[in-house]
């Protein structure tokens, strides 16, 4: 009798170590196939991305629902006493209104001046839902409602608040994977607004708790970086659209080897709850290609 | 084929409750751990080769949806069944605390290998902080999700057992 395969009544059985060599093998030829290309992802996405993506969306759903009904039924009450009151804000508003609608004006004009914000206006974007996150604890990836039938493609940048969050970094047809900046994998190259430096923002599990991510590798010679100031994406990253809001500098210090600084920054995004996030369907290659 | 759909659906469950459902009932960011449970249940309950599948599968489903590369958790995840697996012959369904031991070892050593091929190897060196924040917690929160789901995969492999068991008697 041969030794890989057992005879057992009618059924054929291979035993467990063969078994587990020949899955080793898979994986760690999966592992080196698949660690800078994306061989495999088509018909595995889309295959896993139908059987589990409609469970995890029924799921978030229900969820959703059964927390919006009982919040509804504690704030009937509540809602009757703000009817009220907000009647009598509608009044204050609407005067208020007439003022703010003057401002924007001013607001426009202050805009073209500073052809920054305008600038992200310009990109054609479409909002996802969150439909999951990360199954371990290490790193920070979600996964979102929307993928290549909605015409989203890897790379694309997502940002949610007027700040960046990620890029898409694996995509099926009904689903997106999508890295955050803050994951501890993760690296932008960013440039404050006030110098034209660049620096490396990096994710951080270690400050990930207290709201803050790492960057570095910024050279400020003239010391014209300062606390407060405002990071965004710079043109080199071949992934990342210039002049996204990253977020604010909280902290810098000098590093040891009197070249550099480093610190910490406020990301603009408030990453513990997001729910939806808007992807920008533009990407880095095919703007510069529409520039040429 | 009942027993292959059913774990199957079971694998299913728990991926999709982890990343969904204890999300949102996570203490401090950290989820616990369900496919851990799941992996290791199935080895020590029904042996080597069947905790080292479900271990595969679980682990390739994190890999596809959440994992940089295919067969890194695939591949952690089909030891911990496998080795599990060994233990098979000294388990019985009354006694729970060897379940719990091996679940406990099994998410500890998850976390290991995780911190050393993720963050070591990356130059990231305060063991001591990643274990306090992210290693232990997990185990903690892991424990207390296996009271409630342990009994539950011990009553459906115990429902299959018994269903197979039938089967063969009327072909006999």
């Amino acid at each position: 009798m041969s030794p890989v395969i057992k005879r057992k009544g009618e059924r054929f059985t291979i035993p467990s170590k063969y078994l587990l060599f020949v899955l080793t093998c898979l994986c760690t030829a999966l592992m080196a196939l698949t660690i800078g290309t994306d061989l495999f992802n088509r018909p595995l996405n889309a295959a896993a991305g139908y059987v589990v993506v409609p469970f995890q969306q029924g799921i978030s759903r229900v969820g959703q629902w059964l927390s919006s009904r009982s919040e509804e039924l504690v704030q009937i009450r509540q809602l009757l006493e703000e009817n009220a009151s907000l009647r009598e804000q509608v009044d204050e508003l609407t005067v208020e209104n007439t003022l703010l609608l003057q401002e924007r004006a001013e607001l426009n004009r202050l805009r073209e001046l500073y052809k920054l914000e305008s600038q992200y206006e310009d990109y054609r974007k479409v909002g996802a839902h969150i439909t999951g996150r990360d199954t371990g604890n290490w790193y920070s990836v979600f996964q979102i409602d929307k993928g290549e039938d909605d015409g989203l493609a890897l790379d694309m940048n997502v940002i949610a608040d007027g700040g960046l969050v990620g890029r898409i970094t694996g995509i099926g047809p009904n689903w997106a994977r999508v890295t955050s900046i803050i994951s501890d994998n993760a690296h932008v190259s960013a440039k404050t607004l006030s110098g034209t430096d660049p620096l490396i923002v990096t994710g951080d599990l270690k400050t990930m708790a207290d709201g803050v991510i790492r960057f570095g590798q910024l050279v400020d010679s003239q010391d014209a970086v300062a606390v407060g100031d405002k990071v965004v994406t710079s043109h080199i990253s071949d992934k990342y659209l210039p002049n996204i809001l990253i977020g604010y500098i909280q902290t810098i210090n000098r590093d040891s080897n009197n070249l550099t600084k480093s610190g910490y920054i406020t990301p603009a995004v408030d990453f513990e709850h997001l729910e939806e996030v808007l992807v920008i369907l533009d990407l880095k290659e095919q703007i510069q290609d529409r520039e040429e | 084929m009942a027993r292959k759909i059913t774990v199957a659906l079971l694998i299913l469950m728990c991926f999709v409750l982890q990343s969904t459902v204890f999300r949102g009932l996570a203490f401090g960011g950290i989820v616990p751990n369900l496919l851990i449970v799941l992996t290791s249940s199935f080895g020590f309950m029904r042996g080597e080769t069947e905790g080292l599948l479900v271990g595969f599968f679980s682990g390739l489903l994190c890999d596809i949806f959440f994992g940089e590369m295919l067969g890194f958790h695939a591949l952690i995840f089909m030891y911990i069944g496998f080795l599990n697996g060994k233990f098979c012959h000294i388990f019985f369904p009354e006694d729970i605390r060897l379940p719990i031991a091996l679940i406990v070892v099994s998410d500890l050593s998850y976390g290991m290998v995780c911190y050393v091929l993720m963050f070591l190897l990356r130059g990231k060196f305060d063991f001591p902080f990643y274990f306090k924040s992210v290693i232990f917690p997990e185990v903690i929160y892991t424990i207390l999700v296996t009271c409630l789901l342990y009994p539950f995969i011990l009553a459906v492999n115990v429902r299959l057992e018994r269903a197979e068991k039938r089967r063969a008697q009327k072909f006999v």
